[in-house]
C-alpha cells in the first residue's frame, strides 16, 4: 500500500512497523506530528505527552531499559532540555533499542534559534541516521532500532522542518511484533555511578570504532556514480536539493548513517572524483571532519552557514546560475505578521499589562509571546521555555539589591509552566523574591495545536485522568497570595495587577479561560459557557478615537475614511474586551 | 528536472489551502505521477501567511519550489499575490481569487491595503481573476471557496483529464460532497 505522508507521520508509521512499544514526547513544532500520529495506534504503542523533554527521554529510557522498543520526540531546543539523560545513557547503553528524534528548524519557522543537533551525536558519541525523504523517515526508523540493539547505543534520529513537514509517497509495510527483550539486573551498566562510569567510557570508544566501521558498509550511506568532474557528499533535505540541481551531471555519496561518519568511504569517493563539494545545511558538520581526515573539500566557502538551504542558493553558488523571475516592487505591500485571535484570552489581560508603568515584563515561549508585538508591546524578553519566572526573580533580586524601582511581572503560559515553569516558581518561594508571576492558563497546549497537558484532564490517547491544580499546586510549595481570575474581564486584571505589584511577598496570578480555538470539553463547556455573541459598534457613538484598535484585535478594523471603528461580525466571538476597553461606550454586545 | 511541474498556492490561515493542496496532491498520485508537498505552517492560524507548494513529474527530488520556478501560482488573498509574484517562471500562469483580507497594519488604521496590484502584473505575466469568495456563497457555502480555486487551478494547467470528482469523494465529508463538486465545476469554468 502506498500513502502519501508527512515525514513525521511516516516516522510514526515507522515506530509502527518497527515494533516500537513506547513512545513519549512533549509538543514543538516541527516534531508535534510524530506522536499525534503515533496516538492511535493505542492497541499497539502506548503513547503519551510528557510535560517536557527530559521526562519524555528519561521514561523512554525507563521503557528501553526494561526492554521495550522506545521512542521519544522532540524539537531541536527540546534536546538541549533532554541532554543530561541523552549524555548519560551514552554510556550505559541500552536494553530493547532507543531512538531519539530532534526535529531541527534550520531558517526558524517557528523557533528562537536554528541550532544544529548533528553536533549532539558526536557530543554525546551516540549513533546518528538522517532521512532525506518520508520513506526514508518509515525505513530509517526500524532501522535505527536495529542499530541501537545491535550496537548497544541509543540512536539520535535528525530530521529537518522540511523533512517534518513536506509528503511524499510513502509505501508501507508490515508491523513486526519484537516484544520485550528480557530484564536483568546489570548494576555496573545501568549504574552511572563513577566507578562504573570509568568503565563505561572505554567501551562506548569502542563502540565508536565499531560503528564507524558499520558505517562504511551500512547501505545507508550510497554512492551514486555518475560523472566523476563533481562530486558531493550530502545528508537530509540538503541531499534532494543536490539532486534537484546537479541530476546526474554529478556523482553523490549520500549518507544516511552521519554519525560515526564512514571515512574510509569517504575518502574513496574524494580520490575518484575531481572536484568534492559537501553541501549541507547550517553547520560545517560534516565538512569540519573531513578536513580534519586530510581531505579537501569545498564547502561553507560557497554554501551558506546561516538559514534554510534550498535548490536556488546551491545553483548560484556552484554553478553561478539563477533563474529569470518577474520584476515587481514589494515595497508597496504590506507585512501581515502573526496575531493574537479575535477572542483570544490573552489580550485582555496584555491590554491591561500594557498600561502598568515601571514595569519589567519577562515572557515565555508561547502564543502569548505575540504580546510583544505591536500595539501591545508587553514583553521584554524571551529566552527559553520556564525562564519567565526564573530570569524574572532574577532581575527582581538584582533590582531590589540595587535599589532600583522596578517591577518584573513574568508571563507563562499553562503548558510551559509545566513544562519547566514550576521548578523556576519554587525559586521564587524558596528565595522569596516579589517576582509577580502569571500563569496564562488556556486549558490547552494552544501554540503547537491543541495537545492535552497535565492541565486538561485528558492524555494524548483519549483517556480522562484527574487534572492538576494549579492554583493548590503554587500554595503547596509555598506561594501565599494566588489568584485565579478571568482575563477577560478588564477591572478584574487591571486589580490583581495592582494588588500584586504592591506586595513585597511573591505572588501569583492564574488567568483561566480557554483558547479560543479549542474544542471544549464538557468542563469546558459547564464551566465556560457555551454562548456565541458578537460585538457592534454603534457608529452614531463612535468618537473615531481609535482606543479599540489598542487591543490589537484583527476582528476590529478602522475606516479611516469616516473616520469610525467597524467589527467584523464573521470574526467576532464577542469577547467584550474592546467593549470594556471603549471609554464612550460606542460597543454593544449583541445575540447571534 | 526539466519534466517536473511546479504548483504555488498561497494565501492567509483560514482559507483552506492546506485541503485544496491535499485534494491536488491525491489526484496526482492517483494519476501515477511523483508527487512532493512542502507547506510552512506553525503560526499561520494565527492570521499569517500560508503557502503550499505542490511538485509532480516522473521523478521529484526538492519538495520546495525555486523563484522563476511555478508553472502556475495561485493565490487566495490579492495581496499574497505579488508577495510570492517572483517564485513564477516568466512563462507561467497566474490565478487569484479577487479577495482581501486586511493584515494589522492596515486593522490598525496604520497602513493602506495596497491598490492596482492586479493591474500591474496582467501587463506582466497571464493573469486571471475572479471572485471565488462570491461563487462559493451562491454555491451555499463560503468555505468550498478553496475547491473553487482547485476547479480554477486544474483547468488552468491543463489537468482536467484526471477525474477529480472522484478525488473529492473520498476527501471532503459524505454531506458536503455535492456542494464541493459543484465548487469544482464552478471554477473550472472561470479559466478559458
Amino acid at each position: 500500500m502506498k500513502k502519501f505522508l508527512t515525514g513525521n507521520e511516516a516516522v510514526a508509521r515507522g515506530a509502527y512497523e518497527a515494533g516500537v512499544t513506547f513512545a513519549s514526547a512533549y509538543p514543538g513544532t516541527p516534531s508535534t506530528e510524530i506522536l499525534e500520529n503515533i496516538g492511535p495506534y493505542k492497541e499497539d504503542i502506548y503513547a503519551e505527552w510528557a510535560p517536557n523533554e527530559k521526562v519524555a527521554l528519561e521514561a523512554a529510557i525507563g521503557a528501553s531499559i526494561a526492554g521495550a522498543r522506545a521512542l521519544a520526540a522532540m524539537k531541536h531546543v527540546g534536546v538541549n532540555v533532554a541532554a543530561d539523560p541523552l549524555f548519560t545513557y551514552a554510556y550505559t547503553g541500552v536494553n530493547g533499542g532507543l531512538i531519539l528524534v530532534s526535529a531541527d528548524d534550520p531558517g526558524m519557522h517557528s523557533s528562537q534559534n536554528e541550532q544544529d543537533n548533528r553536533n549532539y551525536a558526536k557530543f554525546a558519541k551516540v549513533a546518528m541516521v538522517e532521512p532525506s525523504d518520508s520513506q526514508e523517515a518509515k525505513d530509517f526508523v526500524k532501522a535505527a532500532l536495529e542499530i541501537s540493539e545491535k550496537f548497544d547505543t541509543p540512536v539520535l534520529f535528525r530530521m529537518t522542518t522540511r523533512i517534518c513537514h513536506s509528503k511524499g509517497i510513502v509505501e508501507f509495510g508490515e508491523r513486526e511484533e519484537v516484544g520485550i527483550k528480557e530484564y536483568e539486573k546489570n548494576i555496573p551498566k545501568y549504574v552511572a555511578i563513577p566507578a562504573n562510569g570509568r568503565v563505561l567510557h572505554v567501551k562506548v570508544e569502542e563502540r565508536l570504532k565499531k560503528l564507524e566501521e558499520f558505517s562504511n558498509t551500512t547501505e545507508l550511506n550510497r554512492i551514486e556514480w555518475n560523472d566523476k568532474k563533481i562530486g558531493i557528499i550530502s545528508s537530509g533535505i540538503a541531499y534532494q536539493y543536490a539532486k534537484e540541481v546537479f541530476g546526474d551531471k554529478a556523482s553523490y555519496l549520500k549518507l544516511g548513517f552521519t554519525f560515526p561518519l564512514p571515512m574510509k568511504k569517504i575518502k574513496d569517493f574524494a580520490d575518484q572524483v575531481k572536484k568534492l563539494y559537501v553541501i549541507e545545511e547550517l553547520e560545517p558538520y560534516i565538512e569540519e571532519q573531513i578536513r580534519a581526515a586530510g581531505i579537501d573539500c569545498i564547502g561553507k566557502e560557497v554554501i551558506p552557514r546561516i538559514g534554510e538551504l534550498n535548490p536556488d542558493i546551491i545553483a548560484k553558488a556552484i554553478l553561478g546560475e539563477e533563474r529569470e523571475t518577474i520584476s515587481f516592487d514589494e515595497s508597496k505591500l504590506v507585512s501581515r505578521p502573526p496575531t493574537m485571535c479575535a477572542g483570544c484570552p490573552h489580550r485582555g489581560f496584555f491590554y491591561e499589562l500594557s498600561k502598568k508603568k515601571n514595569v519589567m515584563v519577562t515572557g515565555d515561549i508561547g502564543c502569548y509571546t505575540l504580546g510583544s508585538a505591536e500595539p501591545l508591546s508587553a514583553m521584554d524578553t524571551c529566552i527559553c521555555m520556564g525562564a519567565s519566572i526564573s530570569a524574572g526573580h532574577g532581575a527582581q533580586k538584582a533590582f531590589n539589591k540595587h535599589g532600583v524601582d522596578k517591577r518584573v511581572v513574568a508571563v507563562i503560559g499553562d503548558s510551559t509552566f509545566f513544562h519547566t515553569g514550576v521548578t523556576s516558581l519554587l525559586d521564587i518561594a524558596y528565595n522569596r523574591s516579589n517576582t509577580v508571576t502569571v500563569i496564562l492558563d488556556n486549558r490547552i497546549t494552544g501554540m503547537t495545536g491543541h495537545q492535552e497537558n497535565p492541565g486538561t484532564g485528558y492524555t494524548l490517547q483519549g483517556e480522562k485522568v484527574p487534572f492538576i491544580d494549579i492554583p493548590s499546586l503554587c500554595k503547596s510549595i509555598g506561594i501565599e497570595n494566588v489568584k485565579t481570575i478571568n482575563p477577560l474581564k478588564l477591572d478584574e486584571v487591571s486589580k490583581a495587577l495592582d494588588e500584586t505589584l504592591a506586595s513585597d511577598e511573591p505572588s501569583v496570578i492564574i488567568t483561566r479561560w480557554p483558547c479560543v480555538l479549542k474544542k471544549p470539553t464538557p468542563e469546558d463547556i459547564e464551566e465556560f459557557g457555551n454562548e456565541k455573541f458578537v460585538c457592534e459598534v454603534l457608529k452614531g457613538d463612535c468618537k473615531g478615537c481609535r482606543i479599540c484598535t489598542k487591543t490589537g484585535c484583527p476582528a476590529i478594523e478602522f475606516d479611516s475614511n469616516i473616520k469610525k471603528a467597524k467589527i467584523n461580525e464573521d470574526m467576532c466571538v464577542g469577547c467584550e474586551v474592546c467593549l470594556q476597553a471603549c471609554p464612550f461606550d460606542a460597543i454593544e454586545k449583541v445575540g447571534e | 528536472m526539466s519534466d517536473v511541474k511546479n504548483i504555488l498556492l498561497v494565501g492567509v490561515g483560514g482559507q483552506g489551502i492546506i485541503l485544496a493542496s491535499k485534494i491536488l496532491s491525491t489526484g496526482l498520485m492517483n494519476a501515477g505521477y511523483d508527487v512532493k508537498m512542502s507547506e510552512v505552517h506553525g503560526m499561520a492560524q494565527r492570521g499569517g501567511s500560508v503557502t503550499t507548494q505542490v511538485r509532480f513529474g516522473e521523478k521529484v527530488y526538492s519538495p520546495i519550489i525555486g523563484k522563476g520556478q511555478a508553472d502556475i501560482l495561485v493565490s487566495f488573498e490579492k495581496m499574497e499575490t505579488g508577495k510570492w509574484i517572483e517564485y513564477l517562471n516568466v512563462k507561467g500562469k497566474v490565478v487569484v481569487n479577487d479577495y482581501e483580507i486586511l493584515s494589522a497594519p492596515i486593522l490598525i488604521g496604520k497602513e493602506e491595503y495596497p491598490r492596482g496590484i492586479m493591474e500591474e502584473l496582467k501587463e506582466k505575466t497571464d493573469v486571471t481573476v475572479f471572485k471565488a469568495a462570491d461563487i462559493a456563497k451562491e454555491l451555499g457555502n463560503i468555505r468550498t471557496m478553496n475547491v473553487v480555486m482547485v476547479g480554477a487551478l486544474v483547468k488552468a494547467i491543463g489537468l482536467d483529464n484526471i477525474d477529480w470528482e472522484e478525488v473529492l469523494r473520498n476527501t471532503v465529508k459524505e454531506k458536503y460532497i455535492d456542494i464541493n463538486i459543484k465548487a469544482l465545476r464552478k471554477g473550472m469554468e472561470q479559466v478559458k
